[in-house]
């Protein structure tokens, strides 16, 4: 906050350009830093408030859903009994889909980034014939809708007798073409040549480079396509919707959107409505806290994947 | 081995040249026939770079490039309950051409593109620029705030706001029932695609405005300090300096927003268990192609339609990114 002083609305750089309209624009700079902070907290009221909607609404029985005001508490705290219905339904299907969430997201992230450090690896650092073809090959399919690739995915993936199983949710879910991206652009700035060709010279073979060498310096961008991966497939819902009709191998999104059926097909007169609104709770829960703790990284991600003009 | 002062005149390339010619001579295999020899430099140049690539391109290959051809082999087909499975060319892609529904949906997802995208990154751009000014403290309660709804899965978003819009359990309706008006028309046929803009909005406004607000974090402040001394305001300097600045990261978030919103699949999908009548299985072309393939096993006549959708995304990003470049030329 040192540098307030020094802020163009707050006023000049020296005391002779202080013209008289510039000390009106000091005072109308404090209306404007008001007007401007009370935008700011009204669209954070925007962003946070159907999640506040949803943490009330995770304390109250059905009823009181339609009872009650909607951002508010009911008399009755009811979150307890919530959770306990919801991990008891159907014999326990909801604690299947979280298990399998998680499952699907850990294997995938963790396969996915070390597969696109290798590659974004060799783009950026062992040049070879065809590299920037096959680079473009790969961010060309950036584009790709993802019907285009759901439905063929699961008539091939039917034929080898994958489909309902979790590999046909985590096998496509390695595929990264823009973790690869942004592990070359990443690997182009943070590995100096220098060192690797001094690893080189000292005899090291490529191979004990990346891992001894590399892997360490590529740490954040491994972990920030670790995290981007890990959110991607814990958030998927169209692929599974796809490879998967047994809701023992559903993740939790897909699971929560045939809940959100049913309750819908009974108007609501089933507890559903509860199940749907704690479960949604639930299923956030994870996300957040991880990326309220890691924001560096995927931050980090973010930007370097935005540096390159 | 080599002198300091020679180093400065090497560019990269030859020193990594010289780095494994050395190699090679130190090696023991500048002793071993040339056959040999020539063996080891192609693997380093070729074999290592492709084995460091071939988990990559194995799986890229199997569940990108086959499945594409595949699809695309599949659309020149017809399945039919006499006579099986013929081949007839372009014929299903003719038909899409002229298929009202499919262009119902396209209309449905340009009219989200051209509204929808243009206020959201508006808003992207606002935030990051107020918050990359001085004017603002808690600058990280605001970030945190504005990005938390991108941790939400969109299938959860599309849930909640559902609640939130809802005539009876949600918060709009009940106040609007305490002020003995009507309730607000979220979910009616006039009001949907509204509605879907909005949760759209709160959805990604807090992404694309993180990716703009570190292009902006990433510019050197020494490049404002000479505008202030001109007497330059903040407006000023925000639109002469910031934005051009952060041109790349805005092509960038527009360029994911037009793939995004062109296959735009989840929400409507979510909208289609609360307001069944509302949603025809076409809304979008995406829900199109998925509705063809797992309700009517019509997947040969999906895989065109998925084609053209994409032959639709490919031709406005390539066209925003061309008109861009020559913007830039200029």
């Amino acid at each position: 906050m040192a540098r307030i002083g020094s802020l163009p609305a707050g006023g000049s750089v020296t005391a002779t350009r202080q013209t008289p309209a510039r000390a009106v624009g000091r005072r109308s700079g404090w209306t404007l830093r008001g007007l401007v902070l009370l935008f700011l907290v009204l669209v954070l009221i925007y962003f946070v408030i159907p999640l506040f909607w949803l943490v009330v609404s995770a304390t109250k029985t059905n009823d009181e859903l339609f009872s009650t005001f909607g951002l508010w508490f009911a008399p009755d705290f009811h979150l307890l009994q919530n959770l306990h219905d919801v991990f008891t339904y159907d014999d326990g299907i909801f604690v299947t889909w979280l298990t399998n969430s998680a499952y699907y997201a850990v294997v995938s992230a963790l396969g996915a980034s070390l597969i696109a450090t290798l590659a974004g690896y060799a783009f950026a650092k062992l040049p070879f014939p065809g590299r920037e073809l096959v680079f473009a090959i790969i961010l060309g399919t950036i584009m790709v809708p993802n019907t285009a690739l759901a439905i063929p995915t699961y008539l091939l993936l039917s034929k080898v007798g994958l489909v309902n199983t979790p590999l046909a949710i985590i096998l496509p879910s390695l595929v990264t073409p823009f973790g690869v991206y942004l592990m070359r652009v990443y690997a182009e700035q943070a590995l100096p040549d220098d060192l690797l060709d001094a690893a080189r010279v000292d005899g090291a073979s490529e191979w004990r480079i990346f891992w001894r060498i590399a892997l360490r310096l590529l740490a954040p961008g491994f972990v920030t396509v670790l995290l981007l991966t890990f959110v991607g497939t814990w958030n998927n819902f169209f692929l599974p919707l796809v490879v998967t009709n047994n809701p023992a191998y559903y993740p939790l999104t897909v699971g929560l959107a045939n809940w959100n059926q049913l309750s819908q097909a009974f108007s609501g007169s089933r507890i559903l409505y509860t199940l749907v609104i704690t479960g949604s709770l639930i299923s956030v829960f994870p996300l957040i806290i991880g990326f309220l703790f890691l924001q560096r990284y995927w931050q980090g991600g973010l930007t370097f994947g935005s540096l390159r003009s | 081995m080599i002198p300091s002062q020679d180093m400065a005149k090497h560019s990269q390339a030859e020193l990594r040249q010289q780095a494994i010619e050395i190699q090679d001579l130190a090696a023991p295999s500048s002793h071993l026939p040339s056959a040999l020899r020539f063996w080891r430099g192609w693997s380093r140049r070729v074999v290592i770079p492709y084995l460091f690539l071939l988990p990559f391109l194995l799986l890229f290959s199997f569940f990108l490039l086959v499945p594409l051809l595949y699809a695309f082999w599949t659309s020149f087909f017809v399945e039919r309950l006499i006579g099986g499975i013929t081949f007839v060319g372009w014929q299903n892609y003719q038909e899409v051409l002229h298929d009202g529904n499919f262009w119902e949906g396209v209309r449905n997802v340009l009219l989200l593109l051209f509204t929808q995208v243009p206020l959201m990154l508006g808003l992207s751009l606002l935030l990051a620029l107020l918050l990359d000014s001085q004017i603002v403290r808690l600058k990280t309660i605001f970030r945190l705030g504005y990005f938390l709804p991108y941790a939400i899965p969109s299938v959860i978003g599309a849930l909640l706001w559902g609640y939130l819009y809802s005539a009876h359990i949600g918060p709009f309706a009940q106040l609007a029932e305490l002020l003995h008006w009507p309730p607000p028309p979220f979910l009616s046929a006039a009001g949907l695609l509204p509605s879907i803009a909005n949760i759209l909005t709160w959805q990604w406004t807090g992404y694309n405005m993180v990716i703009l607000y570190a292009a902006l974090q990433a510019i050197p402040p020494e490049l404002y300090d000479a505008a202030r001394v001109d007497g330059a305001s903040g407006w000023e300097i925000a639109r002469r300096i910031k934005i051009p600045l952060i041109a790349p990261a805005l092509v960038l978030t527009v360029v994911f927003s037009i793939i995004g919103t062109l296959q735009l699949f989840n929400e409507p999908q979510i909208m289609t268990a609360i307001v069944p009548n509302l949603i025809q299985d076409h809304y979008t072309p995406n829900l199109y192609a998925y509705n063809l393939a797992f309700t009517n096993e019509q997947y040969n006549y999906a895989a065109a339609v998925s084609f053209v959708l994409g032959a639709v995304v490919f031709v406005f990003s390539y066209v925003f990114m061309l008109v861009t470049y020559r913007r830039g030329q200029r």
